[in-house]
């Protein structure tokens, strides 16, 4: 038993955070609300970094990592709120297309094309506009399609940088890419991604809160030292504890495709879905007014954490899915 | 990250399971908190430890086997498990002895540990008083130097020893320098039930048994041998033990497995062919009470990994604490509501249940209230101010 990441694995995550904490800062968030496209332009430097292509093979320009090297980084994106889809590319379509042997996935780890992917319980797709290749999956399947063949309606989603579509496809444009094995493992993909970006997200709003309460003064003392106060911030930093590992654990249950992944996948994704809703309403709580306003900057954690928390699986569905593998 | 364990530790869990198989009472033996299931637990123990289990992770010259933090935790999912009894040895070989291993002199090590692992000699802890609970470095009870003799002599009373009427030696705290800084000048003391001028009064808990203990000290004579750690050092040496309490040595993730697969199966005996199996709301409840068993479970092997890597435990053990104890409340609560108006009785094989419920409602308590801990994970973790 090892349950912990390699120095290889902690050096490519810190590398990928100074990337973002100069790259992404939270204007650029904030910028990415009214941008065209949505999102926050750091597509390029996460191709050159190696990000995208992480689980490609070698010979399509990837890394032949596992899912074990990309939840750090993923988790590290979350941190910086970065509008990428970059669980929808990196974590879903790229080891669908290796897995399929379509050659396309080369052109997705060099960044020549993008993918989004709607998983099965998901209505809405995210960033499709700015996508070459839209993915959608139900239980017979999964099926990819060029992005001109689909019906796209927008729709303006609480998060400002997250560009939702409704999707309407036409079953004789799209090609089939997968069978229901596959679509199963697209949802345990999608929602391990999003789990281990709220991770990030959690741990952000906890920092940015802690930050704030040491500084802001109340009755002459930091509104910090309030006891009140700490056991908000010290609840957030629980529930984040213990969602962590199992956000981990289901990493490598999906690398080693281990028969019970999907639960393990789902009991991670309930964990850091609570984790992120309570963190939210905690930062929210302790900031007081200034974290009700839009021009301070904890709205934009805020709002991806309710919309991850809700997208590949709200807790509800998969909490369910466990009690079924359980009860 | 490697996530199973080796052939030798899966090797070891077999043999674990096969021998708890055999052995393990096939009734409940009576409570470990009144005078005559302590003495039945006792006996327990002794076969424990005959049979080389009592204190597995331990070297063997004081009784153990030399099992690594892996085996140790392979030793209690397997011992909670086969419901194997509670273990009253605990406050010794998970509370004290940690600390006689790193503050000890090899005297102290050779005279103390292998009768603590052979159950021979029972330990209790001596830290709470009725002024001092949460705030523990507000004790008053007090040791006075006695050069001629080359000892101390104790004054004062303890209070909340648990199994403080059964055991036969107590760990404590006495404050040795009162013109000292608070957290100074307090001695860590071990000290013999039987001495003369100690007094120990049994208090019944909220369970009915007597449990608890309170220890009255009137010039109570201890020698050096038995001072731990330096004099007027205590409140360090003492700090070491909390650490083993609140973290994973006290509650490994065994007990809560064991207890939420329990909790599954009475869901089944009791709902199975009646709407109740159906109630999404119950079976979410159930379910959320098994992922966050597995949660701890996780998070301890998360753990482990950084201990065996060399580091150490630190503040970390406060959230472990707060999530173990406040867990099992619900693992319980969770039981009674199956139960129904069963969950009234407190005769009958189900009645554990209600028993359990009732020292689950202890841990947020015991080990630093759980308003202390949010306290420290607060200032010492996320690094809030004090004041």
């Amino acid at each position: 038993m090892r349950f912990a990441f390699t120095d290889e694995q902690l050096a490519f995550r810190d590398a990928l955070r100074d990337l973002l904490t100069q790259e992404c800062p939270p204007a650029r968030v904030r910028d990415a609300w009214t941008n065209p496209d949505g999102r926050t332009g750091l597509w390029p430097a996460l191709v050159e970094m190696g990000v995208v292509g992480l689980l490609a093979p070698a010979s399509a320009g990837g890394l032949d990592g596992t899912e074990v090297d990309l939840v750090a980084l993923l988790e590290e994106t979350g941190r910086h709120a970065i509008a990428e889809p970059l669980v929808e590319t990196a974590a879903v379509a790229i080891p669908l297309l290796r897995d399929a042997h379509d050659p396309r996935v080369a052109d997705l780890a060099h960044g020549r094309i993008v993918a989004t992917v709607a998983g099965r319980t998901d209505e809405f797709v995210v960033w499709a506009d700015s996508c070459d290749l839209v993915i959608a999956s139900d239980d017979s399947g999964v099926r990819m399609f060029a992005r001109d063949a689909v019906t796209l309606e927008p729709r303006p989603a609480i998060d400002g940088a997250r560009r939702l579509s409704w999707l309407g496809t036409d079953d004789t444009t799209g090609e089939a890419i997968g069978d229901a094995d596959a679509a199963a493992l697209v949802d345990d993909r999608g929602a391990l991604g999003t789990a281990a970006q709220l991770l990030g997200l959690t741990e952000r709003m906890i920092d940015m809160t802690v930050a704030y309460v040491r500084d802001r003064h109340q009755f002459g003392v930091p509104v910090g030292s309030f006891q009140a106060v700490k056991h908000h911030l010290a609840n957030a930093r629980l529930a984040l504890e213990f969602a962590r590992p199992l956000v981990y654990r289901a990493a490598v249950s999906i690398a080693t495709l281990d028969p019970h992944r999907s639960a393990h996948v789902s009991a991670g994704k309930v964990q850091a879905n609570e984790a992120a809703a309570l963190a939210a309403r905690v930062a929210l709580q302790c900031h007081g007014a200034i974290g009700y306003t839009t021009e301070y900057d904890l709205h934009l954690f805020m709002k991806r954490a309710w919309a991850l928390a809700r997208a590949w699986g709200d807790t509800t569905t998969h909490r369910r899915r466990v009690g079924r593998a359980i009860l | 990250m490697d996530l199973s364990f080796t052939a030798s530790e899966e090797a070891f869990r077999a043999e674990c399971r096969a021998w708890l198989a055999a052995n393990v009472p096939a009734e409940p033996l009576p409570s470990g908190d009144t005078a005559a299931g302590f003495a039945a637990h006792l006996e327990w123990e002794r076969r424990l430890f005959d049979a080389g289990y009592a204190v597995v992770s331990w070297p063997p010259e004081y009784g153990g086997r030399g099992a690594s933090l892996w085996e140790w935790l392979v030793f209690e999912e397997e011992y909670y498990r086969a419901g194997a009894p509670q273990r009253v040895t605990q406050n010794g070989i998970f509370l004290l002895a940690p600390t006689v291993f790193e503050f000890g002199t090899d005297e102290q090590r050779a005279r103390i540990l292998p009768a603590m692992a052979a159950a021979t000699e029972t330990w209790c802890q001596g830290w709470s008083e009725p002024n001092a609970g949460s705030d523990l470095a507000g004790i008053q009870s007090r040791g006075v130097r006695d050069d001629a003799a080359g000892g101390w002599r104790l004054f004062g009373q303890k209070t909340w020893t648990t199994r403080g009427a059964f055991c036969d030696r107590m760990f404590g705290l006495f404050r040795t320098d009162p013109s000292a800084e608070r957290h100074r000048g307090l001695t860590y003391f071990l000290v013999d039930l039987r001495a003369p001028g100690v007094t120990v009064r049994p208090v019944e808990r909220l369970d009915g048994d007597a449990g608890f203990a309170e220890v009255f000290l009137d010039d109570v004579f201890v020698a050096d041998r038995d001072v731990l750690g330096a004099p007027n050092d205590g409140w360090s040496v003492a700090m070491a033990t909390t650490g083993s309490e609140r973290g994973l040595t006290l509650r490994s993730p065994g007990r809560f497995l064991a207890t939420a697969a329990r909790l599954i199966e009475l869901f089944h005996s009791l709902a199975d062919g009646t709407e109740r199996a159906h109630d999404d709301a119950l079976r979410d409840r159930i379910t959320q009470a098994w992922i966050d068993a597995e949660a701890y479970r996780w998070q301890t092997f998360w753990t482990v990994t950084r201990l065996v890597d060399g580091a150490r435990s630190g503040p970390e053990a406060s959230l472990v604490k707060l999530f173990w104890s406040e867990l099992d409340v619900r693992l319980h609560e969770l039981a009674l509501d199956l139960l129904g108006p069963h969950a009234e009785l407190v005769d009958g094989e189900l009645a554990s249940w209600t028993k359990g419920y009732q020292f689950a409602l202890s841990g947020p308590i015991y080990a630093g209230t759980n308003e202390i801990q949010r306290n420290v994970v607060a200032e010492r973790l996320l690094g809030l101010p004090r004041k």
